[in-house]
């Protein structure tokens, strides 16, 4: 059997496949054009648009003091993100 | 500075419109002939700058609506004031750029700080005259036409009636009427019953120059369709249908995705039209379907690199192109801040850079080369040194005269033939 040189763009193909190797056969196919449809970046919801688009704005102004315990507009906080609640200087007439 | 998204000059060439990321359009006016300094003619200053759009929230999706400014198209003059049209992934508005150099004064209600004084201590009348003031340049919304596109606005075009134009998005374009912003007529839908089988969008549309019934659309399979408004209302089937046809044996993971056309524009003179795919620029007679009539290789070096420019997304860049005001030659972008030039008579071509180490005014631009084999001479430079984050998308050249703009990211360059 005859051994062919590849052309440029097939060598090009044979290495993208060893690399990815899971890589859909169908190029053009329905989940690359899906993925140029939907761009855009998605959000929660629009309070979480709200909170992102006014940290963004708070970044520009020079900040009074960052709150590394402020969890809002990036994630969902888990229990470990929130502040410790500070002890009530009145102790409640029900404990003890 | 934001980056530059689009370029455009007015059917004069005295005004240069760009948009830009954050939805500002700044728009230059060329300076008059002046005797007492002669090297500034032909200078661009700025004119006038606004806010175009907004960033918004679509609320069903939960998905942001960027402000970047896709297109801008310019209506033609019809009175003192310039109307242009602006379009971003979902709305376009109708501006209206106007000079005010009077003002009024000698107001009988309002005194000069405009402060309204009270009519009993009036006891004469006067007429107010007009007075001269420094210039002014306003610039206003007249019309927003929104709500028409589900998906991502690529491309505006005025019609040659100067009454209607289009818009087009991935799957749909609609006709408009510049004067009507609560209705429009969908007159392509390639949108497939079922989602699944979609195999291809659209990705630029345009209306002939002369023909008011006629438009063109591209598409991502390297196709372009000519529709007649006239055979229907609804254009879904073409009146031409231009393809080049393919080497099966040559075809490859990206053969799709390169031939993915990116612009396409009419000649002047409306019997030809260009398409700018990945790696070249063809030229299309209207009246031949089968395949391009000249194509022209941009940056064909490329094509050993597929693998790593798919890989940084470049492969996906969407270069535009533009004709001269004779359709003699041609325009494209590339990157490492170069732009191609390709003369259509004498089919010679030259590579260019923008760039501010190569640009010092009035200075004349030297053409550049990209070494493709081992040995690399002096002033070339390889493929693997170029620069992909520095491309240059979009260009625009003026509609009569050798003056070419040039948006290299967030700078806008301005070139001319040199002056004797």
């Amino acid at each position: 059997q005859e051994k062919e040189t590849l052309s440029p763009e097939r060598a090009e193909e044979a290495k993208l496949k060893a690399k990815y190797p899971t890589l859909a056969q169908k190029p053009g196919g329905s989940d690359f054009l899906m993925k140029r449809l939907q761009k855009g970046q998605k959000y929660f919801d629009s309070g979480d648009y709200n909170m992102a688009e006014a940290k963004m704005k708070n970044k520009q102004l020079p900040s009074a003091g960052p709150d590394k315990n402020l969890v809002t507009g990036d994630h969902i906080p888990t229990p470990q993100d929130l502040p410790q609640r500070k002890p009530s200087l009145l102790t409640s007439k029900l404990a003890g | 500075a934001d980056i530059i998204s689009t370029v455009e000059f007015n059917y004069s060439g005295d005004l240069l419109a760009t948009g830009d990321k954050g939805g500002r359009v700044v728009i230059f006016q060329r300076e008059q002939e002046n005797k007492s300094r002669p090297h500034s003619r032909g200078e661009y200053n700025v004119y006038s700058t606004f806010q175009s759009h907004e960033a918004e929230f679509d609320y069903l999706k939960s998905l942001e609506i960027e402000e970047k400014i896709n297109k801008i198209r310019w209506l033609p003059q019809q009175n003192a004031a310039h109307f242009l049209l602006s379009t971003n992934d979902k709305t376009i508005k109708l501006w209206k750029i106007s000079e005010r150099d009077k003002r009024a004064e000698g107001y009988n209600l309002k005194d000069e700080d405009g402060r309204l004084r009270d009519p009993f201590t009036i006891t004469a009348l006067r007429v107010p005259i007009l007075k001269p003031m420094d210039l002014m340049v306003e610039a206003s919304p007249r019309r927003i036409f929104a709500n028409a596109h589900t998906y991502h606005i690529n491309s505006i075009s005025v019609n040659s009636d100067h009454e209607t134009y289009l818009s087009a998005d991935d799957l749909r374009i609609n006709l408009w009427h510049l004067e009507i912003t609560d209705r429009s007529f969908n007159i392509v839908d390639i949108k497939p019953a079922n989602m699944e089988e979609l195999t291809e969008v659209i990705t630029a549309a345009e209306f002939h120059p002369h023909h008011c019934n006629v438009f063109v659309y591209s598409s991502s399979k390297g196709t372009i369709r000519l529709c007649d408004m006239r055979s229907s209302a609804l254009c879904d089937r073409h009146s031409k249908f231009f393809e080049e046809p393919e080497d099966p044996s040559s075809r490859s993971f990206f053969s799709e995705i390169i031939s993915s056309i990116s612009d396409v524009k009419f000649s002047h003179s409306g019997r030809y039209m260009m398409t700018r795919d990945y790696l070249s620029v063809k030229v299309w007679d209207l009246n031949m379907e089968n395949r391009p009539v000249e194509t022209y290789q941009v940056h064909e070096y490329l094509r050993s690199k597929l693998c790593s420019l798919y890989e940084n997304d470049c492969i996906f860049d969407k270069f535009e192109c533009c004709w001269n005001g004779s359709d003699s030659a041609i325009m494209t972008g590339s990157y490492n801040n170069f732009f191609r030039m390709f003369d259509r008579n004498t089919r010679r071509d030259i590579t260019l850079e923008a760039s501010r180490e190569s640009s010092k005014p009035r200075a004349i631009l030297k053409p550049r080369k990209v070494c493709t084999g081992g040995k690399r001479k002096k002033d070339e430079i390889s493929v693997d040194s170029l620069d992909f984050n520095k491309k240059i998308l979009h260009t625009a050249w003026h509609p009569m005269e050798n003056i070419i703009a040039v948006a290299a990211t967030n700078n806008l360059y301005i070139f001319q033939d040199k002056i004797n």
